[in-house]
């Protein structure tokens, strides 16, 4: 099965999916560092360029990217859901 | 690897284009309708019009001068006329040109009229436009050139490859011993620590840090919500969810090189290397400063499709959304897609954007100078007495 997401880097949080992928589809992500694979289950609807998340976050919680913290959660996140305005927001403003 | 040789325009002071415009520069909004009048009667005259220039003051003013002196002895640039309302900014402009090499004339509305002033530019416009036509290309190396870049309507592709693929050909410029411009000071945040790293020298860091933490300062006195300006709404809709985000993305494009100076806007990099310029995240604002400190050629990746150009800078763009590329191809000059879908690697992808750029060098059109993107914009830094 081809890839549905790239991630940037091992440890990240989240993973950007590079085709539009539906509730409840079986997706392959890789590891733009190490080659490395992982298996998730989608949690929602998700455009292509859009973010998945790779893991449980909880509300507060650093959300990690480029192997950096990029955003805050701001509601609890199941992993393989829908990441984006609704549920991180920046630390800076 | 054989290859045709580079060529450009070897100009007076040494510098090298790889254009050979002329231009008409309005040194004031007022002046826009003579600029205007003198490239309708010399077509291959090319008028710069802007919507500022009067009772500006202080460093707002130096700025302004900076920007049009720049743009006027861009090495892209064959020779340029000057046309203000009053005589003493105009020469100013003039002189300024002038000093740096650049054939160049001058002319004042007051007193004239836009009609005579008009015939009297025409004419020296017509013999700039005839000289030019003479100036031969030159074999040239990618080391001579100055090249800046920055990205727009940013998303995540542009993070995971348009980015990444501009770094190859940035580390490549500065190994030939170019100079490469980056700014976008807002868009630094959450990655700012990661050029402060890169400064070659503590003196260079302090000034980064001055300069950034100056900027974010003027953003936080205006006390506004941001979401929607910095990230955009496009960045946004292309799944970049915060300021830190797009900034790691942003930062990706600048290579691997020491940053070796800080740059106020619009001033004339003097040192080798990578420097960084105080400016404005906004594509034509930064273009415009940049093209006015003398970079000959815009590398711009872009993820949601920003369709930018600039007068006399030729204006690359590249992408890594497979849906930009095919919505907005007569817009973008590299596709790399093919990089999400992992069918080629960043190496390659670099060689590809390597390939553009000489194209593009030797005088193939970008697609913003094909469609006639000429957008020139002017920082303004504060209003006008």
């Amino acid at each position: 099965m081809a890839h549905s997401f790239l991630v940037h880097n091992e440890g990240d949080d989240v993973g950007v999916v590079t085709e539009d992928v539906t509730n409840g589809q079986e997706v392959i992500g890789v590891f733009m560092d190490s080659g490395g694979e992982v298996r998730l289950v989608a949690g929602g609807d998700i455009p292509l360029g859009h973010k998945i998340a790779l893991r449980a976050l909880h509300a507060g919680d650093d959300v990690t990217e480029y192997g950096t913290r990029v955003a805050v959660a701001s509601a609890d996140i199941a992993s393989g859901d829908y990441v984006h305005t609704h549920n991180v927001r920046s630390a800076r403003w | 690897m054989a290859s045709s040789p580079l060529t450009g325009y070897r100009r007076a002071n040494g510098r090298v284009g790889i254009r050979n415009h002329v231009v008409v520069i309005p040194v004031d909004d007022i002046s826009n309708a003579a600029a205007e009048g003198v490239a309708r009667l010399v077509p291959e005259a090319l008028a710069i019009p802007h919507p500022y220039g009067r009772l500006q003051f202080g460093e707002d003013l130096e700025l302004h001068f900076r920007t049009l002196i720049g743009t006027g002895s861009n090495p892209n640039v064959a020779a340029a006329i000057v046309i203000g309302i009053e005589p003493n900014w105009t020469e100013r402009v003039v002189a300024g040109i002038r000093e740096r090499g650049t054939p160049v004339e001058g002319f004042s509305i007051e007193r004239s009229g836009d009609l005579k002033t008009i015939a009297a530019a025409a004419r020296a416009a017509q013999r700039f436009v005839q000289e030019a036509g003479e100036l031969q290309r030159e074999p040239i190396e990618l080391g001579e050139l100055c090249v800046s870049i920055k990205c727009g309507e940013s998303d995540t592709t542009t993070g995971l490859a348009s980015c990444p693929t501009v770094a190859r050909v940035v580390d490549r410029v500065i190994d030939a011993g170019g100079t490469v411009l980056f700014g976008e000071t807002s868009e630094l945040t959450g990655g700012e620590q990661l050029i402060a790293e890169r400064c070659a020298d503590e003196e260079v860091r302090t000034r980064f840090q001055e300069t950034y933490d100056a900027y974010i300062r003027m953003i936080e006195e205006q006390d506004a919500d941001l979401m929607g300006s910095q990230p955009t709404q496009g960045n946004i809709r292309g799944g970049l969810s915060t300021i830190e985000e797009k900034a790691m993305g942003n930062i990706e494009k600048t290579g691997t090189k020491p940053v070796v100076d800080v740059l106020v806007p619009a001033q004339a990099p003097t040192r080798p290397g990578l420097n960084f310029m105080d400016t404005s995240s906004a594509a034509a604002e930064c273009v415009t400063l940049m093209a006015a400190a003398g970079a000959v050629l815009h590398l711009f990746p872009t993820g949601q499709g920003n369709i930018v150009g600039n007068p006399i800078e030729p204006v690359v763009k590249l992408t890594g959304n497979p849906l930009t590329a095919r919505t907005m191809s007569e817009h973008i000059d590299l596709d790399v897609s093919g990089l999400l879908r992992r069918e080629i690697d960043v190496e390659d992808a670099g060689n590809e954007l390597q390939a553009v750029v000489e194209r593009t060098v030797r005088g193939r059109r970008t697609c913003a100078e094909a469609l006639g993107h000429r957008e020139f914009v002017l920082t303004k830094l504060y209003r006008s007495a």
